[in-house]
């Protein structure tokens, strides 16, 4: 169950958790993290806020170059496979039209260019963000329950070389976090 | 029909001033949003639930007899015979498919056109399109006669060193069918992990937590993670809006790449389009204006939403009204005596019937939303959008069987008429759909939960800042896309 275990170097937490009250105080507040310089930090909100990802400073996805990539790879198989099947293997006259009649396969061509594409994009998303992964120490923080729900936090990682215990709480603290707790990292359930 | 949860602000008056009414009504916040949508799965459903879920399960049974039934005796207990050997299999293929549509183009294409008010309704309409593909999978798969063969329409491997016909039509059809049911539900699944999320996280029994929390993966809602997400989400709408537009367009070229007077025409690809979309419309409405009502969702869905969709239906009934003056005109114009006569025969001959209840219902029947007063007044909107369910129905029943009863050789006409069995697959298919989507009521978000949130003003980060600042004026300017 590699693909469930979260990759996290050892230590007695994970990070540190803190609540914000709404999208405009969190977005305010990621940009005064990205700008401390923090590196292994997230933030976390029931939905996308828009302008996020410049205020926490992350380059634009990669997504979109891997569906490309799929989805000529899915037409491009299409088109071998009806080329091979009808001209090749079984080659078969039907109303006198060529074997190869390239015209004809270009609705199979489509639809399965668009599968490519489809399951890459999903598949994609999931591996560029490593999910599934159903254990993480954030799961252990009852408050956080909130996040599918109306909560907006950010969590640091103590791994990140600036992180420390008291003034990455008193950053948190004047940025305006309502609540800021450390995570342990013992709920790394997966990792038993 | 009013409960008491009935929204009683206005919300389908623009104000061209000072930007436009709200997309959720009743003063919500985030969290009552969740409530809204959360609580069909956790409290006991109503009545009528109970009411459907049963009446549906029956039909679901009599579906199950009569396939059986079919696979054991064969297609000779319908009633297609010589004229008319494709009859109710294909029209309600057709049907089914074409109900699909309109869940594809309220998620995928009104999101392109980033039409807001979609996040209300998109959810279920796209649970309705994979339901309908379910429907609409189980014609083709028993009228080929020996189904237990049905696996020969795909290019697998087999020991007699044949492949399928590649240059055909209904092969494309396959494919455009098949890949259209496996999109959708990738399209519906990723955009409901979020919502799976909110789920897991206020379960309070175990087996829940553990069902939601393998279904939603492990989602934390993470910034990072929302940046694929909502790429992934943008390239699937992508993606999805050319394919519903070529596999109706496929679908119809079953027919159109016949030579047949009837269904020998360039128009059906569009016509077919614009058909499906009109009735995957007409049956969203049939479902959200109870759906709302009993699971009290009035202040998300609102009478804005149905208006929308009227004036979609509007539009798309009368391009259909248009294609069906289209064939007459290019019938008399091409000068060819045979499609002059099919035409002729379809307005007057044995099937008028079905022609003009096909008529009074997709064509004349949505000219009523020209008017406000109709497009806003819900128990309206549900009879009308019967009536073209109907209409469309009668629409795929005229092409077929009209076209194929009187042939070029008048001493093998003939006139089909459907046997029990026919009926019984079609109730059944009935059946299986509205069971499915009962329990997709009572087990997922059936509200996109996150994507309704957004449209929330407190979602912008902006909110509450004097909007007419000019170094906010400024920002927005200079804001990029964040995909």
């Amino acid at each position: 169950m590699a693909l469930l275990k979260h990759s996290l170097p050892d230590g007695k937490y994970y990070g540190m958790l803190a609540e914000f009250p709404a999208p405009r105080e969190l977005v305010h507040a990621c940009e005064h993290v990205r700008d401390a310089g923090y590196k292994r930090w997230d933030a976390h909100s029931p939905f996308p806020i828009h302008g996020m990802p410049r205020a926490m400073g992350l380059k634009s996805s990669i997504l979109p170059w891997v569906v490309l990539v799929f989805g000529l790879g899915g037409a491009t198989s299409a088109m071998l496979l009806q080329w091979w099947t009808s001209s090749v293997d079984y080659p078969l006259v039907i109303s006198g039209k060529p074997f190869f009649s390239w015209q004809a396969f270009v609705p199979i061509t489509f639809e399965l260019g668009v599968l490519g594409g489809a399951v890459a994009a999903v598949v994609g998303m999931l591996a560029l963000n490593q999910l599934p992964m159903l254990f993480h120490p954030l799961f252990g923080s009852k408050r956080f329950e909130q996040v599918t729900d109306d909560g907006f936090f950010i969590s640091i990682e103590s791994w990140d070389p600036k992180f420390d215990l008291e003034a990455t709480r008193n950053m948190l603290e004047r940025l305006g976090a309502t609540h800021v707790e450390l995570i342990s990292a013992d709920s790394r359930v997966g990792a038993s | 029909m009013k409960s008491s949860a009935a929204p009683t602000e206005d919300n389908i008056s623009h104000d061209p001033v000072d930007g436009r009414a709200p997309l959720i009504l009743g003063g919500h916040d985030f969290h009552s949003i969740t409530e809204a949508v959360a609580a069909p799965l956790e409290a006991k459903p109503p009545l009528g639930w109970w009411i459907v879920l049963a009446a549906s399960g029956s039909l679901l049974g009599l579906l199950g007899i009569s396939t059986m039934w079919l696979i054991w005796e064969g297609i000779g207990i319908w009633g297609v015979n010589n004229p008319v050997g494709w009859g109710w299999a294909i029209v309600n293929f057709v049907f089914w498919i074409g109900i699909g549509h309109a869940g594809t183009l309220i998620s995928a294409i009104l999101f392109l056109f980033r039409q807001k008010w979609r996040t209300s309704i998109n959810r279920s309409a796209e649970a309705m399109t994979i339901f309908a593909v379910m429907c609409a999978l189980i014609f083709p798969g028993v009228h080929v006669g020996r189904a237990w063969v049905a696996y020969w329409m795909m290019p697998i491997p087999n020991q007699m060193g044949m492949w399928p016909n590649f240059r055909s039509p209904l092969l494309w059809d396959v494919f455009a069918v098949s890949v259209y049911g496996m999109v959708s539900f990738l399209f519906w699944y990723t955009g409901m992990i979020p919502d799976l999320g909110t789920i897991r996280d206020r379960s309070k029994t175990k087996i829940r937590r553990m069902v939601y929390g393998f279904l939603a993966q492990g989602w934390r809602g993470s910034a990072r993670h929302w940046q694929h997400y909502e790429s992934a989400y943008l390239i699937l709408a992508a993606l999805a809006t050319p394919l519903v537009l070529s596999v109706h367009s496929i679908v119809s070229m079953d027919f159109a790449v016949s030579q047949l007077p009837g269904w020998h025409t360039t128009i059906f690809p569009p016509y077919f389009v614009a058909g499906a979309i009109f009735s995957g419309f007409a049956m969203v409405m049939t479902l959200m204006v109870i759906t709302r009502v009993v699971f009290k969702l009035e202040n998300i869905v609102t009478l804005r939403h149905f208006e929308n969709m009227s004036k979609i239906m509007l539009v798309t009934g009368s391009m259909v009204g248009y294609a069906y003056g289209m064939e007459f005109f290019i019938a008399w114009y091409s000068g060819n005596p045979y499609e002059q006569f099919t035409f002729v025969n379809r307005a007057f001959g044995p099937y008028a019937w079905a022609y003009w209840t096909m008529i009074t219902c997709n064509v004349l029947s949505p000219q009523l939303f020209w008017f406000k007063k109709f497009r806003t007044s819900v128990p309206l909107l549900f009879i009308l959008s019967i009536f073209v369910n109907i209409g469309m129905w009668f629409e795929r029943f005229v092409i077929v069987a009209s076209s194929l009863h009187r042939d070029f050789l008048p001493s093998s006409w003939g006139y089909y008429k459907p046997t029990f069995w026919d009926v019984s697959l079609f109730a059944g298919s009935f059946g299986l759909f509205f069971f499915m989507f009962c329990l997709f009521l009572r087990f997922l978000p059936m509200v996109a939960t996150a994507e309704v949130k957004t449209v929330m003003p407190e979602a912008d980060p902006h909110h509450g800042e004097d909007r007419t600042a000019p170094e906010r004026a400024m920002a927005s300017l200079e804001e990029e896309p964040t995909y």
